[in-house]
């Protein structure tokens, strides 16, 4: 009789902390001390709070384990799942009050009570190769329902009475696309449903963490939405480089087809879907809707002007539908608990929940899901556990290279689709990147525009030719030699690639520009006038100096200086070359007397 | 190919198998575990917990979780049961044979079984 169930976390995060590993020496520990029959092991999804891992939850008493280690299994099984006593060093303590608040259950840590997971629920609860488990909580149900008691059109109709939109960027109406693909070609012969499984923007991993733990999900999503358009044949479309969503893609779609679920004639109904993979090779531009199709059909992965829209002519020129995956991962509990409970979350236009991955300069790096129109204060102070090091708040980019940034004085802005655009960022797909006081805005605009100018297809010119002019220009700046006039102009080039380019990837790639033009023009300014970078982060810009007063001359930052740019004898104060200075920062960590400064 | 009414059955079939991660549970029987607990044989104490709990389908109402020691060895195997708005009750000396009891009478039956609290072996 098993009494104990521990779910060990196995997401791409965990698992490259060995978790895979922890697992199986913990079932051999369990054995051997003959515990195989009351304590279970069980592989999930990600749990999203991926700075701990390898994380662990016991249940029934919901003791969660962070940062586990091979060496620290052993005397888990023993003390805890044998004795009942949890090894406190290894059980999660809030990081703001360690000493007053102590939490052990997952559930009343505030990284997720603020959270509302609905895209992510079965994620970290359910072993994602076992279709039993999803089945258990209410897997299937949903697809069952449609097609014993709905009509096609009562799907269309209930899904756009929920008012769930696109979680992949664009955040277009979902209910409305199925409706479009399922009328406008009234005598098509062949309809398809596909799925955009391919997360491109740096720092976003919500579609492949609800791959990788509720796979099943997606695919009972998919056959709804078959149902609904009318298609029998559905395609994920999914990167190449994340290889345990693949695998378990696979065995999702296998144990369905053993079990009917996908094939022929569903629940005996008469309805039929089919559902097959295909590997992307990473190109960003491919998660483009019409690119994203074209390589499917086995084409160079290019985007094509639209109209005409994928309802009307997508994969293999058939109407088409396209989603997210995490827009699919909504649907069945839409179905099953109605549009009453989804539109109860969430703001007036924006219903429902959205996923965030949490990047970049905070404490709590991971995924989380929480209602529409919650502000990023709570996301990032309440849940995210704030700025690591007592540093302040600066902004961060939300949509990851297609969006923009949010500066402190919008913190309190509740976030949704159109609170975003009106600030001059989007939703995007949900990666959220936190900056502090240390990073250069000018620097970050570049790290954006140079991912977007590699990621460039090359079709269309204001793309391929105007963001590597953008990028030449912000060189100039970051380098100390840029003027006025080259922000003037950075400006009105972003806007003509905005307005001429041909897809959504040369579309918003000039936004970080602007947006950081919009909030800190004076950081470009400073750059181009005063010749500083005021975080001290572009090294043309600034220059190692040690004070006078505070070197004593103890000669380890000459010791430590990989080009000797650093001169002086014993218990004198010592100076830095600056013309042999790589600004490599070496000096800096090293010197214990708080003497070298960056200026 | 499976039935509605099939898939309905595995639901059912494996809804008591992951129920236990919910942690929803209003009523929680604690098992003291320690060394003292073991050897005076709380193990035989706990499956017999685990299995009736499971048997008569109460998992998504009643936890059978173990903790430490707690403090009375000599009274071991103890097993404190909390209930929501009731007081704690703590069973001392039991076996399987009584677990079972436990299960029917205060678990299901809403009635302490009194003969086998502290209070009764204390007087």
């Amino acid at each position: 009789m098993v009494r104990t169930h521990v779910l060990i976390c196995g997401g791409t995060g965990c698992s490259s902390s060995k978790s895979e590993e922890i697992m199986s020496v913990m079932e051999a520990e369990i054995a051997a001390k003959g515990l195989s029959d009351e304590v279970k092991v069980v592989k999930t999804g990600c749990f999203g709070l991926c700075a701990l891992g390898p994380i662990m939850i016991v249940y029934p008493e919901g003791t969660f384990y962070h940062s586990v280690e091979v060496s620290d299994v052993a005397e888990i099984v023993e003390e805890h799942f044998l004795k009942g006593r949890p090894v406190e060093r290894k059980v999660y303590h809030e990081q703001n009050d360690a000493d007053v608040h102590h939490a052990t259950s997952l559930s009343e840590t505030s990284f997720y009570k603020k959270q509302k997971r609905v895209a992510l629920r079965n994620c970290g609860v359910i072993n994602p190769e076992i279709i039993d488990e999803y089945i258990a909580n209410d897997g299937y149900q949903a697809l069952g329902k449609v097609l014993t008691e709905m009509t096609p059109e009562q799907v269309i109709d209930t899904i756009l009475a929920s008012g769930l939109r696109g979680r992949g960027g664009a955040g277009f109406p979902t209910g409305k696309k199925w409706q479009l693909a399922r009328i406008l070609v009234p005598d098509a012969d062949q309809k398809f449903v596909c799925c955009n499984a391919d997360e491109g923007d740096p720092g976003a991993f919500m579609d492949r963490s609800i791959l990788e733990g509720d796979p099943h999900a997606v695919i009972e999503a998919m056959a709804i939405a078959g149902y609904a358009i009318g298609a029998n044949q559905g395609y994920v479309y999914v990167r190449a480089e994340y290889p345990i969503a693949i695998k378990r893609l696979q065995i999702a779609i296998d144990q369905a087809k053993e079990y009917g679920l996908l094939g022929d004639n569903i629940f005996g109904t008469g309805f039929s879907f089919d559902l097959k993979i295909r590997f992307g090779a990473g190109a960003f531009v491919c998660g483009e809707e019409t690119a994203l199709m074209t390589s499917i059909e086995g084409n160079r992965g290019e985007p094509r002007p639209r109209p005409p829209f994928p309802a009307v002519k997508g994969l293999f020129g058939k109407p088409t539908v396209l989603n997210n995956v995490e827009t699919y991962a909504n649907i069945p509990q839409i179905i099953l608990k109605g549009v009453d409970w989804f539109t109860s979350m969430g703001t007036e236009t924006s219903k429902g929940t959205k996923v965030f991955a949490l990047g970049g300069k905070i404490q709590n790096t991971g995924l989380v899901e929480v209602p529409m129109g919650t502000t990023l204060r709570e996301v990032i102070y309440d849940i995210g556990g704030g700025i690591p090091n007592g540093k302040k708040f600066k902004a961060a980019q939300t949509g990851g290279p297609s969006g923009g940034c949010i500066t402190a004085e919008n913190l309190d802005v509740p976030i949704d689709f159109e609170n975003l655009m009106a600030i001059g960022s989007m939703m995007g797909s949900g990666g959220l990147i936190v900056m502090d006081e240390d990073s250069c805005m000018v620097d970050i605009a570049r790290f954006f525009l140079e991912f977007t100018v590699d990621e460039s297809c090359g079709k269309c010119t204001p793309c391929r030719v105007g963001t590597k002019r953008m990028l030449e220009l912000l060189d100039k700046i970051i380098e100390g030699n840029g003027t006025l006039e080259d922000i003037d102009k950075l400006e009105e080039l972003a806007n003509y690639i905005k307005s001429a380019s041909l897809c959504g990837l040369g579309q918003t790639a000039p936004n970080p520009v602007l947006s950081t033009l919009r909030y800190f023009r004076d950081e470009y300014i400073a750059h181009v006038v005063d010749k500083k970078c005021p975080a001290g982060v572009c090294k043309n810009l600034m220059q190692y100096k040690i004070v006078e007063d505070k070197c004593k001359g103890c000669t380890l930052c000459a010791r430590k200086c990989p080009v000797n740019a650093i001169s002086g004898t014993v218990k004198n104060p010592h100076v830095i070359d600056p013309a042999k200075c790589i600004k490599c920062g070496v000096c800096i960590s090293s010197c214990k007397f708080g003497a070298i400064i960056k200026e | 190919m499976i039935s509605l009414a099939d898939l309905a059955a595995i639901r059912e079939k494996m809804k008591d198998k992951v129920v236990i991660r919910e942690g929803s549970a209003q009523t929680r029987v604690v098992v003291g575990m320690a060394t003292c607990g073991i050897a005076a044989g709380a193990r035989p104490v706990l499956n017999a917990f685990s299995e009736g709990v499971n048997k008569e389908g109460l998992t998504d109402k009643i936890t059978v979780t173990q903790t430490g020691c707690i403090g009375i060895c000599q009274y071991e195997p103890v097993v404190e049961i909390y209930e929501d708005g009731k007081d704690k009750t703590t069973y001392v000396k039991l076996t399987a044979e009584k677990a079972e009891r436990i299960i029917k009478e205060h678990l299901i039956g809403g009635k302490v079984v009194a003969e086998y609290t502290i209070g009764a072996i204390e007087k």
